[in-house]
């Protein structure tokens, strides 16, 4: 039976690409970050997952205004990146698991979440970044990729709560998959940052540790908020931790064991964070 | 337009006050937004050096769209419907980074705003880094 062996997290700023790129992971401003990966780099090694179910926001990359789906689902082949246009390289394609996305797609609307799928789907710097940190220099990526976007971008989003829900639908539609894999669950973006208006440069690093300390144990703590305030508490783009929380939803209810935990100010204009729960 | 009443009361106030990029911002901001998304290709990046006032008139910015670009400034964008995940993009034709673009909405100077992201370090309750 297919296991989901636990929930990796981090933030997935485009300066973190940057800052590969040019070799700067152990330069003082750097460092207090990517600090956070060798433990999750070593578990990732040690427990050799076959398939990751990321979710993660598009950047107007994929997705513009035309047409912005709530909660959109992945079923390709292959998923690539593409120019995002601000000048980082182009990322490592990704493979995908048609086959495990339309189980998800089945069961998921079976379930009563209205999601859009997607044959074609470009991922961005919010899936290539997590990988890159993860795996290191890898010539290709050794785990397959089923993307699940949420809309962060364009109000209503939705409510931590629905997100909490749709993760936990995604864990019920994994349980009932018959295959043998091992699957890692991923929630990117964050922590508390905002990047326009007058407010630029706002963090909130109380309610980014309310968030830290509640995910795993109580996830419900962090659905008393709408969208609204959540934006109001973490920034415009603080937003992102919908990814996290719809991702913790697919972790079901075992047991989690927190094998790693990183929280540093300031990456870029951001509040940083990396997380790892192991599921027993 | 008349407020729904299903998000009238706080969600509707904070989204105002923020601001936050809802449907009415969306709509008045559509075609700088487009404009913005086209930049994910370098030919289009491209031909807006090469002419600005051709592509914006392309993409029939606004009035108001048009001069908040030609005069670089990001909270006039912003108030034309702008959004700053498209907006990146024509910032990084700009040469502006993520602090720059801070720096210029804020008023602050570069060295404050990024001396400003700092600090927040220092409200990390009981210094819990990890
Ligand atoms: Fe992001």
């Amino acid at each position: 039976m297919a296991q989901i062996i636990g929930g990796y997290f981090t933030s997935h700023v485009p300066g973190i690409g940057g800052a590969i790129v040019r070799g700067d992971q152990d330069t003082p401003y750097w460092k207090p970050f990517f600090d956070g990966f060798p433990p999750i780099r070593e578990w990732l090694a040690e427990a050799k997952p076959d398939v990751a179910v990321v979710f993660s926001n598009d950047h107007g990359l994929n997705f513009f205004l035309d047409k912005m789906p709530t909660f959109a689902v992945g079923a390709a082949a292959t998923y690539d990146n593409a120019d995002e246009g601000w000048g980082l390289p182009v990322y490592k394609s990704f493979t995908g698991h048609p086959a495990l996305s339309w189980h998800l797609i089945d069961a998921l609307v079976r379930d009563e979440f209205d999601i859009t799928t997607c044959q074609q789907m470009l991922v961005d710097h919010a899936v290539s970044i997590p990988f890159e940190l993860a795996w290191p220099g890898a010539e290709s990526w050794p785990i397959k990729l089923i993307p699940i976007a949420i809309n962060t971008v364009q109000y209503p989003l939705p409510s931590p709560k629905r997100c909490l829900a749709l993760g936990r639908a995604v864990n019920r539609a994994l349980q009932s998959w018959g295959g043998t894999e091992r699957i890692l669950v991923c929630g990117t973006g964050g922590l508390s940052h905002q990047l326009d208006g007058p407010r630029a440069g706002f963090m909130n690093p109380e309610y980014d540790m309310f968030c830290l300390d509640n995910l795993a144990a109580d996830p419900e703590a962090l659905t008393g908020h709408s969208a609204e305030q959540v934006a109001e508490l973490a920034g415009t783009q603080g937003v992102e931790i919908l990814n996290w929380i719809a991702a913790r939803g697919a972790l079901g209810d075992l047991p989690l064991t927190q094998i790693s935990r990183n929280y540093h100010i300031p990456i870029s204009n951001t509040a940083a964070a990396s997380l790892l729960l192991e599921a027993a | 337009m008349t407020p729904d009443p299903c998000y009238a009361d706080e969600s509707a106030a904070i989204r105002r006050t923020i601001p936050l990029f809802d449907g009415h911002r969306a709509a008045r901001g559509y075609a700088l937004n487009a404009m913005c998304f086209s930049f994910n290709d370098a030919a289009n990046r491209a031909a807006f050096r090469a002419d600005e006032d051709a592509y914006c008139a392309r993409f029939a910015l606004t009035e108001q769209q048009r001069k908040a670009v030609a005069d670089r400034d990001v909270l006039a964008m912003l108030e034309a419907g702008g959004n700053v995940y498209y907006l990146a993009k024509l910032a990084g034709i700009l040469g502006l980074g993520v602090q720059d673009l801070g720096a210029l909405q804020t008023g602050m100077s570069l060295d404050a705003f990024k001396a400003m992201l700092t600090a927040w370090a220092e409200k990390i309750p009981n210094g819990k880094h990890a």
